[in-house]
């Protein structure tokens, strides 16, 4: 097993910790919570391929992680401050709760 | 297998476990952020130290204090006597434990031909810098500007707006 194989394996047990916190859980920053962790381990698939491939001097996956850092942090400010709307809307961020779309 | 992979390799593996298993939705954010700096290791130990300093800035810096932001203006983090999970959190489970094994499948039957897995070498930020100023000169560009709207999003979304709030209160009355 080579450690390419072995960071692969990792990001995709990271990946389905992060499906099975964004499936499972009640409350909606929690679900956000897991959005990131699986965009994490895209990233960190990203950088293993960058690493073991074979022009690593033409930074090729690194520039992409760095690119969806800078759109992941976008989208978790976006997100975050949805979430603030839909609580002063609703009162509550349980989306098991959140039923309408009317504002 | 060596340290350099093992050990955060654990730490991640313990942050994204507890994040899913607390019950405390502070406790949850805060074993989010032990993962988060877990990744940041794993990038100083693929050769990336520059983007293992941005993941530290970024994520730990900024995007968990931005959700502990939330956890708190939405009213803390105990969840009372309910339960924390959703109706159907088995079939949650289950989903994700397919997908693991689909994407394990793919990994371990894929034939990878692994280049320089020995020599770690860095490379300067100065070659990062010439490639985002030439090459990527324009995704640099549309990131800022992307950026710049999701600030202006955000802050619109989450401004109070006094004078909606007084007519919803006349109304109440």
């Amino acid at each position: 097993m080579t450690s390419l194989t072995l960071y692969l394996l990792l990001a995709a047990l990271i990946f389905a910790a992060g499906l099975a916190l964004a499936v499972t859980r009640r409350n909606a920053i929690l679900v956000l919570a897991g959005v990131e962790l699986m965009l994490n381990a895209a990233n960190l698939n990203f950088l293993a391929f960058w690493r073991f491939g074979q022009h690593p001097e033409a930074l090729i996956g690194f520039l992409f992680v760095m690119f969806s850092i800078a759109i992941a942090a976008a989208e978790a400010a976006i997100g975050l401050a949805l979430i603030l709307a839909v609580f002063r809307q609703s009162h509550t961020i349980n989306i098991d709760q959140i039923e309408q779309l009317k504002g | 297998m060596n340290l350099s992979f093992l050990i955060p390799a654990i730490i991640l593996l313990v942050g994204a476990a507890a994040a899913n298993t607390l019950r405390n939705l502070v406790h949850c954010v805060l074993a989010l952020t032990l993962a988060f700096a877990g990744f940041a290791l794993l990038y100083f130990g693929l050769g990336a130290e520059f983007l293992g300093l941005v993941q530290l800035l970024v994520y730990v810096g900024a995007v968990a204090i931005l959700i502990a932001f939330t956890v708190l203006l939405t009213g803390g983090g105990t969840a009372g006597e309910q339960t924390v999970l959703s109706p159907r959190w088995l079939q949650g489970f289950l989903l994700a434990g397919a997908m693991f094994l689909l994407l394990g499948y793919g990994i371990s039957k894929s034939r990878f031909t692994a280049h320089a897995a020995t020599s770690v070498r860095s490379y300067p930020v100065s070659l990062i810098g010439d490639a985002l100023i030439t090459s990527y000169a324009l995704p640099l560009e549309m990131l800022g500007v992307l950026l710049t709207v999701a600030t202006i999003g955000g802050v619109v979304l989450a401004i109070r707006e006094p004078r909606q709030a007084s007519q919803s209160v006349k109304v109440d009355q």
